[in-house]
């Protein structure tokens, strides 16, 4: 089988592209108050990273067409399916009614000029996280629509993930069959890191990392998944080298103090096992690839990774998505068993 | 850690340690601000009774989140008659450097020691004053202690003045920073502490915890204590990855960095990611002249206290194959409720050499002692 891509970033070409999109009301705003593009500091429009330099086409962005996509990206790596997980700033408004209509026009941006034009897209639903009752209208809106397959939230929004005020969000996800992704990125009401505001773009890269440790701490101890057990959720983006060293302390801190979180009743592992997965891209691993291999071996768990090339974004050169070394066995679970097992609706559809 | 709470005072501690040990994280308790009163003015004795720390937090008194254990502490480390855990040099001899046959023990004294109040002036104050105390309690009553220079860091200039006050005075063997500053410690503001450091010879202890009222999650405050105590590791990852990107020790060769109590089995995925990014993003940061990960491999050590506990356990050994046998420095933590014992810190074979770097010689190499 061909494989499934988890993270592909469909670019939004202008603000004037979604403008069809939105309400009457939305569009007159939009044009009198003089509405900038909605592009996120978490990845600055010129920035290496932003879109690989031979991924630039000559207007110097990524691919803003179904048909761009698939020449540059879905072609190249022979994928069969990929998941669109749409970046624009949505996320990002104060105003709730904003953030919903934004979010409902990119919705419907994605359906009509990608999943209706290429039969391998599928898609995240964006969620204005900003208000429970708004993301869950958008979820019941879009979730008849089966190439929506995931619900997608940025790993830093106005609170912990697993607070208790998104579980509704969760658990219409749950109940679709639709996975949680949490993908890189800031909404900037706190901090990029954990100990403030950094001076480099570099720190607030590097600490998307930091950022995903801390929301699986939160889905964790609140308790998400104890009360949502077929809830998936899969961290977009996020890194995976650093899982070992961060459930060890989990896994020790809860041991240590269950006590105040008497619903955890499992080894963290277990639940992260049962509930979370990860893209493969940005390896971030031991250069030497025998070393990799033991990294992975100490995530007790081949289950975990989904192929990921994270286009457009700087990860890699040509066409090594994969990293080397790995064995055929683990490249079939990663490019296509994973993501299927994981994503209920890949299997309702056909991928 | 107190996971089974054993009553444990008053029985004779067993010697777990036949190689005598360095210990690179001891808490001396200031049970109260009045022990500081013989080096303190009369101005801000008055003042800190009035308004107190006034720390970046909503309560008056305690930490953010209640901890597990009353003051965050063993059960078996009041003493017989009664005083609190860390606050009592001969039981401290006795149930720690004896039993763990300590030889060289750094210690690192925690609120009310000046840092994180509002005030900086009082701070300054406060730090000057724990210093002399360290002194005056503890390392000059007790050879195989040695003290840090708690510095008032959110003002450098007042922090310098510290740290010059002390320079070269035998008892003191780091300078103390907590991990949780105002801004990230990579920052310019920082750098007059880090430039006196590496005149003075001495070593940056960064210890977790602090007091900078930014939420210790990007998604703002958790609910947990939990949350806090292992994000306690993502602060220090956030923290040194700022120091290197800032480009503090390329500016600071000389500069040797020890992050306390925050873990380690993070560091080489941390360097990993660092290096991979840094490639694609070098263009911000002309003025690295090397990998990230080669700063921190030879600049910054890391305590072992609260080690991981992977199954199976022989996974921190291979943790250490890439990070480097040369960075880990062992500690107890003591008195607190999630010490290590060196007899069951590291829990899987070691070589001779490795079982001596990670006890005695890293700590020789970085605090010279």
């Amino acid at each position: 089988m061909r494989p499934i891509d988890c993270d592909v970033h469909p670019t939004v070409p202008s603000l004037k592209a979604i403008v069809p999109y939105l309400e009457p009301m939305w569009r007159d705003i939009l044009e009198r108050r003089g509405l900038d593009e909605l592009h996120s500091i978490s990845y600055p429009s010129n920035a290496p990273i932003t879109v690989r330099n031979d991924w630039r086409g000559a207007n110097g962005k990524a691919a803003s067409t179904a048909e761009e996509l698939a020449k540059a990206c879905l072609d190249p790596f022979g994928t069969g399916t990929a998941i669109l997980n749409c970046l624009y700033g949505v996320q990002l408004f104060y105003n709730e009614d904003m953030a919903r209509a934004f979010a409902r026009a990119v919705n419907d941006w994605i359906r009509a000029e990608w999943l209706d034009r290429d039969p391998r897209l599928r898609a995240s639903i964006v969620v204005p996280m900003q208000n429970t009752e708004f993301a869950l209208a958008e979820i019941e809106r879009c979730a008849p629509d089966k190439r929506f397959v995931q619900v997608m939230m940025l790993v830093s929004e106005e609170t912990p993930p697993g607070r208790r005020h998104h579980w509704p969000v969760y658990e219409a996800a749950a109940r679709h069959g639709l996975t949680l992704g949490i993908h890189a990125g800031s909404n900037y009401r706190n901090p990029p890191s954990p100990v403030g505001w950094t001076t480099y773009y570099t720190e607030d890269y590097v600490n998307q990392s930091v950022a995903f440790q801390t929301a699986l701490s939160s889905l964790i101890a609140e308790g998400v998944f104890a009360r949502i057990p077929d809830l998936k959720v899969v961290l977009l983006e996020s890194g995976f080298t650093w899982l070992p060293g961060y459930i060890w302390r989990l896994t020790k801190f809860w041991k240590g103090t269950r006590q105040e979180i008497p619903w955890v009743t499992e080894p963290p592992m277990d639940y992260i096992r049962r509930n979370v997965r990860f893209s493969l891209q940005p390896v971030d691993g031991p250069p030497v690839p025998a070393e990799l291999n033991r990294l992975i071996e100490h995530m007790d768990s081949d289950e975990l990774l989904l192929f990921s090339t994270d286009y457009p974004h700087w990860q890699f050169d040509g066409l090594d998505a994969l990293p080397p070394g790995l064995s055929a066995d683990l490249v079939r679970k990663i490019t296509v068993d994973n993501p299927m097992a994981t994503y209920a609706r890949l299997r309702e559809t056909g991928s | 850690m107190n996971v089974d709470v054993l009553n444990r005072s008053g029985a004779e501690p067993q010697i777990s340690s036949r190689l005598m040990i360095a210990d690179g994280d001891i808490h001396p308790r200031i049970t109260s601000a009045k022990v500081l009163y013989p080096w303190l003015a009369k101005r801000w004795q008055e003042h800190f009774e009035m308004f107190g720390p006034r720390h970046r937090q909503a309560w008056e008194k305690g930490p953010a989140y209640p901890k597990m254990q009353p003051l965050a502490s063993r059960r078996d480390a009041w003493t017989p008659d009664g005083k609190p855990p860390g606050a009592d040099l001969p039981f401290m001899a006795h149930q720690l450097l004896d039993a763990c046959n300590v030889e060289m023990g750094v210690l690192n004294p925690l609120n009310p020691s000046g840092q994180g109040f509002q005030n900086q002036e009082m701070g300054a104050a406060f730090a000057h004053a724990v210093n002399n105390w360290q002194v005056a309690e503890w390392t000059s009553k007790e050879p195989r202690l040695k003290a840090s220079i708690v510095v008032p860091y959110e003002d450098a200039e007042l922090a310098v003045k510290e740290i010059q006050h002390w320079a070269g005075h035998k008892d003191f063997v780091q300078i103390l920073l907590l991990s949780r500053a105002n801004e990230p410690l990579g920052t310019k503001r920082y750098w007059p502490i880090y430039a006196a450091a590496q005149e003075a010879g001495l070593p940056i202890g960064i210890h977790a915890f602090g007091y900078s009222g930014s939420p210790v999650t990007s998604s703002g405050w958790p609910s947990y204590y939990i949350e806090e105590m292992v994000g306690h590791a993502v602060c220090a990852q956030a923290g040194l990855t700022s120091m290197v990107i800032e480009g503090v020790f390329e500016q600071f060769p000389g500069l040797k960095v020890i992050s306390i109590e925050a873990g380690v089995s993070w560091a080489p995925a941390l360097m990993w990611r660092l290096d991979a990014q840094w490639k694609k993003l070098k263009a911000e940061t002309p003025f690295l002249k090397k990998a990230p990960s080669e700063y921190l491999r030879s600049q910054v050590w890391w305590t072992s206290q609260p080690i991981e506990e992977p199954e199976p356990r022989e996974r921190i050994g291979e943790m250490l194959d890439w990070l480097g046998w040369d960075r880990l420095i062992f500690a107890t933590d003591y008195p607190h409720w999630d010490f290590d014992d060196p007899a069951f810190a590291l829990p899987f074979r070691l070589t001779d050499a490795q079982r001596r770097a990670v006890f005695r010689e890293n700590a020789r190499a970085v605090y010279g002692c």
